[in-house]
């Protein structure tokens, strides 16, 4: 009931400033880079919500992939704290083993993958292995399954916070491959053809790659300028010639999200 | 094949089978059934010099790590899967506290198949994953060959086989069959590849319920070497049927490993000076484990294997 209430309230009083979170924006952007009827690797936090919200709105057939070797076609309806939560084994489609998801991961049966970083690059290089601050370095977990989603995946989707020290000119350290240093870098280090960085949701708006491998703003996140976005990048951000303002959630993403994680656990 | 038990208690099979200096696979099935107890029986026992093994692990690496039984590890990610970094890691690789620490970086692929390699007993396993990055470089066990059957370059990765594999399951027979549901990882491969296998359940059952249904037999019992029965001994992680997930666990042991001094009072509070994992149980209390206890059951249905 409280649920309905908050969405009832906020659709309600369309004319406030932000009736969505940045958070949920990032969501609805990212929900809307799975097609219908494609493999997805998910991932957690705002690619999990992602994957609920285009399952209920425009990809009702797309199907989800965990890196622990569970597929769903039913995303669990419980806010998961991670992949191994037991809300996300219950209903799953299959319980296999990691290699089975990876294996179709290598096939180039994944359409999307989504990875969170620490760092990313223009070329959409990412870091989660070494990170620094006040000139000191600092041991940042690791790959995961990152670095397998980066090389394999045909599509790759990146969220992070849009900040100066996170979109730098080259990265420190390569855990996840984008497009190296640009052009046919890919082709040279011998990885699968028609696979790369797609597109990089940040707070501020949305990224892309042209086709010599270095990002650009394809979009600008509703209240964002474009000054704003290139103040907060660490390298010379190229602007799309027919730069848009990212679409904002439709009811219909923002009722799904909230009803998964009504008091903003992730999507503060 | 011995007919004979093999159920030993938590302390006799990490004494017997998990010297210093082994190399250990712990945590095979990812976020779920992190065999926590074991590896705070290994720290209370004083192990020196051990090579973890594990694509993730969750927090008991860094538990591990900085109570300084670990003079190496092998993984793909070191940290507290849902608060964040691993902060006894961070100390070991960038501050050498308590003692130096090699990390070997993997990712989750390649930790996998250096675990079927070794299950397989080939050398190495080929794979596209890891091409560009500088795991690549800095790994040595990945190794760049051109392919004798096609025009490509891929990796190979070196097999693994870890000294012991411990894996905690739902339920075990006292020979070590071990029926496993749910999240299951790299344990198939991970329990195959290792030289010992120490298998924790939930329950121990007649041998009759696992050959009932042998699709769940991930471990069959002639591999396996000890078989301890201890609920709740993957506890904070979950154990699918048997026990959710204590998220503010890992968030307090996320506050409580910031600073080395509030580590230290944290490992002597429930590891150190815990005698083991019921005394542990007690001390986490009913006000916390209660609400981890399964709430509503969800059986399969029956596989009907007459004929």
């Amino acid at each position: 009931m409280q649920q309905l209430k908050t969405v009832t309230h906020r659709s309600e009083t369309p004319n406030i400033s932000r009736p969505y979170t940045f958070s949920e924006l990032m969501v609805a952007a990212a929900a809307r880079e799975i097609s219908d009827g494609e493999v997805v690797f998910v991932g957690m936090r705002l690619p999990m919500l992602a994957f609920l919200v285009a399952r209920r709105t425009h990809a009702p057939r797309a199907v989800g992939l965990f890196e622990n070797g569970i597929v769903r076609e039913n995303p669990s309806t419980k806010l998961l704290y991670t992949m191994g939560d037991p809300p996300n084994i219950l209903g799953a489609t299959q319980c296999g083993q990691m290699l089975d998801v990876m294996g179709l991961l290598q096939q180039g049966r994944v359409n999307v993958g989504f990875l969170g970083a620490a760092e990313i690059d223009r070329f959409g290089n990412l870091n989660t292995t070494w990170g620094h601050r006040n000139n000191e370095m600092q041991r940042l977990p690791g790959s995961g399954g990152a670095c397998d989603i980066a090389c394999l995946a045909r599509r790759t989707v990146v969220l992070l916070k849009h900040d100066h020290g996170r979109l730098t000119d080259r990265v420190g350290h390569i855990t996840s491959p984008g497009f190296g240093t640009g052009g046919d870098w890919r082709r040279s280090h011998s990885l699968p053809p028609a696979t790369g960085p797609s597109a990089v949701i940040t707070t501020l708006g949305v990224l892309r790659f042209g086709r010599d491998g270095e990002a650009y703003l394809a979009s600008v996140h509703p209240g964002v300028s474009v000054e704003e976005v290139l103040a907060n990048t660490g390298w010379t951000l190229r602007v799309a010639d027919e730069l848009v303002e990212t679409k904002p959630p439709t009811e219909d993403e923002i009722r799904v999200m909230r009803e998964l994680d009504p008091n903003h656990f992730w999507t503060r | 094949m011995t007919t004979e038990s093999k159920l030993m208690s938590m302390r006799e099979a990490m004494a017997q089978h998990v010297p210093s200096g082994s190399m250990v696979l712990l945590g095979a099935q990812l976020e779920q059934m992190i065999p926590f107890a074991a590896g705070h029986e290994l720290i209370r026992q004083g192990r020196r010099d051990l090579t973890l093994v594990g694509p993730i692990s969750d927090i008991l690496f860094d538990q591990m790590i900085g109570a300084g039984c670990a003079s190496r590890v092998m993984a793909a990610w070191v940290g507290n899967v849902s608060a964040g970094v691993g902060y006894c890691f961070r100390r070991a690789v960038e501050r050498n506290i308590p003692r130096r620490l090699e990390v070997v970086d993997y990712s989750n692929f390649t930790l996998a198949l250096a675990l079927q390699a070794g299950a397989m007993g080939v050398p190495f396993m080929p794979t596209y994953a890891t091409l560009g990055s500088d795991l690549l470089k800095k790994n040595g066990n990945l190794r760049e060959f051109s392919s004798p059957v096609s025009e490509e370059t891929l990796v190979a990765v070196r097999a693994l086989r870890p000294d012991v594999a411990i894996l905690h399951v739902q339920r075990a027979d006292a020979l070590g069959n071990a029926h496993l549901w749910g999240s299951v990882g790299v344990a198939v491969d991970g329990a195959r590849a290792s030289r010992k296998i120490i298998v924790i359940a939930e329950e121990i059952v007649e041998p009759a319920i696992i050959s009932s249904d042998p699709n769940r037999t991930l471990i069959p019992g002639f591999l396996v070497s000890a078989v301890v029965h201890e609920p709740g001994g993957a506890h904070p992680s979950p154990v699918q049927g048997y026990s959710g997930r204590d998220h503010a666990f890992f968030e307090e042991y996320h506050e409580r490993s910031r600073r080395l001094e509030d580590f230290e009072e944290w490992l002597s509070h429930w590891v150190l000076h815990v005698t083991d994992r019921h005394e542990y149980w007690r001390q986490l209390g009913p006000a916390r484990t209660d609400p981890l206890a399964v709430k509503e059951h969800a059986f399969s249905a029956p596989a009907d294997f007459g004929y």
